[in-house]
């Protein structure tokens, strides 16, 4: 019997581990479809945003309170993991509760604390529901959540509570029967909370408890499993990929623009022209800005497979407070859906991607959102992620107005009075210093 | 007061302490030439001497590259940073802080390197060296100022307390609004928006941070930007509040109320 449940934990978790890295290489793979970048200077800098940003949540804190509760939840399910190394241990050896002779009075605190833990992701997980589905927060009800994303996020904090509850009547079980003096039930110490709920399986035989305790102990861990390998398809992917993300982040001011080192050059060639002589012919037309997903760089698209749909950006996006098309959560939104197709279009042409008659510019996000934006970096600022959405934003407006010469009429004459009077308005050069004389 | 361009500097093999970057609303705009001559105005009570590139000067590409056009972009940065090195100037000050943001970040990448500051810094680094000094009971002492952060030095150069510094020095109420320093609310001008009509929306960005502005009961709005200023004004207009809140560059504010 031992060995039958033994091989089905194998079997169980070596499924969940590979199908988990299964899907874990498609993204990496679809990640560096993007353009590539540079980003490993300066480590000591990111480091210092993967632990402040990331490990501190730093920016969550700009809302204290909300900021706490998710910190309960994310150091919940972060912490309770040491508890998960003992249950894959347990289920891997056929042993009950590995860690009780190594820790010895250890033992009990860390399960007691992890209890408490679990208490408040109850709690959290419960608060965020609320603020979702009964205060209807604005950001939560944007039309941008619209099917799947909404039903994501509330199977997200069901299923957290569910595993927590799970953890907690196991605790409980275990605790009845060790008083029982049960067999394979050792004797752990009280657990802080499970300790006190005993009473409820006052009336059952030793039988019924032990079925709860060991039903309890294998839906709670392919629970998690499952909850494992529903990450990658989910909003919730945030939980691992913030961190790279913060690592990643940009360190260059909010308010500098990428380069565009081929531009430059071309413009260098036109007004040096002497320099042209020793230039290297180039023989590929380069592309400017982006129209697809794979115009993008590799940033923008972990960018987008670590966004969480929280909308703080579209909260505070002028634009869309005064109801523009535009919400810089869908344009992460829309790079994630689209990449994620591209990803399918390869996988399914054996590593080659057909056309589809699609791309992100307009397939998904409009000239109108694109048109909307002032660059004013509170999406950018207000991410807790580190995502970047005005980088995306920029990129494909250089493909419209470079790639297409697609410009409001404002500002193609806005375009051609910089070229032709040095300024944005309809002024002779010979009146820039007009006011000194005045 | 004659105000001296770099030509002129470099025509008497002289070199000025600093460059006056003037941008082109600070040239044409009549609004902003305003904010441009109380800065001349300060610099030159003070003693120091700047100079203008005057009809040299070009505009730095801002609002051409954020609306998507590399091209022209590159035609200004690489032009104005030929001129500027020419020139061999070190240290520039502009009251745009557009101007301040691609010359201080955008132009190392093309070869330019200066050290570029914007004037609400310089005036605060003035005052704290005891270079301005303020009339006692200025005309803006008790009265309740707001201060508007601009997106492109606050969020884009995380600069929001010099400002601030300043407008303490006038003896004012300051008020924040809600939306304030890093989560201020933009103008509505930025990203080249200036130059064009705004997307369909239930409003407009600066009648929406005008009303915001109005509603702390400030009777100075105080700018740091050009941009901002026309936006705010045309805002506080909307809120039907021209003759009793005015909007300010904290240049204008200083040159009022020093000695």
């Amino acid at each position: 019997m031992r060995i039958v449940q033994e091989l089905l934990f194998v079997i169980l978790f070596g499924t969940a581990v590979y199908l988990f890295s299964r899907k874990a290489g498609q993204i990496r793979k679809n990640i560096l479809l993007g353009r590539d970048k540079d980003l490993n200077d300066h480590p000591d800098l990111r480091w210092k945003n993967l632990l402040l940003l990331a490990f501190g949540q730093q920016k969550m804190f700009r809302n204290p309170l909300v900021a706490v509760l998710h910190f309960f939840v994310y150091a919940g399910f972060l912490i309770i993991n040491i508890e998960i190394l003992e249950i894959i241990l347990d289920g891997i050896l056929g042993q009950h509760r590995l860690f009780v002779p190594v820790l010895g009075g250890l033992y009990p605190v860390l399960i007691g604390l992890f209890e408490i833990l679990a208490v408040l992701v109850i709690t959290g997980c419960a608060i965020f529901l609320v603020r979702r589905n009964i205060l209807k927060l604005k950001r939560f009800i944007s039309k941008d959540l619209d099917g799947w994303p909404r039903s994501d996020a509330n199977y997200i904090l069901i299923t957290e509570i569910v595993l927590m509850l799970l953890f907690l009547t196991m605790n409980t079980a275990d605790q009845a029967l060790q008083a029982r003096g049960a067999a394979h039930y050792i004797p752990t110490g009280n657990f802080w909370i499970s300790g006190m709920l005993t009473p409820a399986f006052a009336g059952m035989s030793d039988g019924t408890i032990e079925i709860i305790e060991r039903s309890c102990w294998w839906l709670h861990i392919a629970g998690v499993l499952a909850f494992l390998n529903y990450l990658p398809y989910s909003k919730h992917l945030h939980i691992i990929l913030a961190f790279p993300n913060a690592y990643y982040a940009s360190l260059e001011p909010k308010g500098e623009m990428e380069n565009m080192p081929a531009v430059q050059h071309e413009v260098q060639l036109m007004l040096q022209p002497e320099l042209a002589a020793n230039a290297p012919a180039s023989d590929t037309m380069p592309k400017f800005g982006a129209k697809d997903v794979t115009d993008l760089t590799w940033k923008n698209l972990l960018d987008a497979y670590s966004c969480t749909e929280c909308g703080r950006c579209t909260a505070a996006c002028p634009a869309n407070i005064t109801g523009k098309l535009l919400s810089p959560r869908k344009i992460m939104m829309d790079t994630r859906d689209r990449l994620e197709e591209v990803g399918r279009n390869i996988k399914a042409n054996n590593g080659t991607f057909t056309d589809d008659n699609k791309t992100l510019l307009r397939n998904y996000i409009t000239e109108e959102e694109l048109r909307a934006c002032t660059t004013c970096n509170a999406c950018v600022q207000e991410c807790p992620v580190s995502i970047n959405p005005l980088d995306i934003i920029l990129q494909l407006r250089r493909h419209l107005v470079m790639e297409e010469s697609s410009a409001p009429a404002e500002w193609t004459g806005m375009f051609s009075n910089i070229e032709n009077n040095m300024a944005p308005w309809k002024f002779s050069m010979d009146d820039r210093d007009k006011w000194a004389t005045e | 007061m004659h105000i001296k361009t770099m030509a002129e500097y470099a025509a008497n093999g002289e070199t000025p302490e600093v460059l006056f970057w003037v941008g082109c609303a600070g040239s044409f705009d009549q609004r902003a030439q305003k904010i441009t001559k109380a800065f001349a105005t300060i610099l030159d009570k003070v003693g120091i001497s700047f100079a203008i590139l005057g009809k040299e000067e070009s505009c730095t590409g801002d609002p051409a590259r954020r609306a998507g056009n590399e091209f022209i972009f590159q035609m200004m940065a690489q032009n104005n940073i030929q001129l500027l090195n020419m020139y061999g100037v070190k240290k520039i000050v502009t009251a745009c802080p557009h101007c301040f943001n691609t010359l201080k970040n955008e132009y190392p990448a093309l070869g330019g390197n200066y050290e570029v500051i914007h004037h609400t810094s310089f005036l605060q680094s003035l005052i704290d060296e005891g270079r301005i000094k303020m009339q006692e009971g200025g005309s803006f002492k008790g009265k309740k100022i707001t201060y508007h952060d601009s997106c492109y030095l606050g969020r884009a150069n995380n600069i929001y307390e010099a400002p601030r510094k300043v407008l303490e020095t006038l003896d004012a109420e300051l008020i924040e609004m809600k939306r304030c320093r890093s989560k201020g609310l933009c103008c509505g001008a930025g990203g080249a928006q200036m130059f064009k009509e705004e997307e369909k929306g239930t409003t407009r960005i600066n009648f929406e941070r005008g009303q915001e502005a109005v509603a702390t009961g400030a009777s100075v709005i105080a700018a740091n930007c050009p941009f901002c200023m026309t936006m705010l004004t045309d805002g506080i207009k909307e809120a039907g509040k021209e003759e009793n809140v005015k909007v300010l560059d904290i240049a204008e504010l200083i040159e009022q109320s020093m000695k």
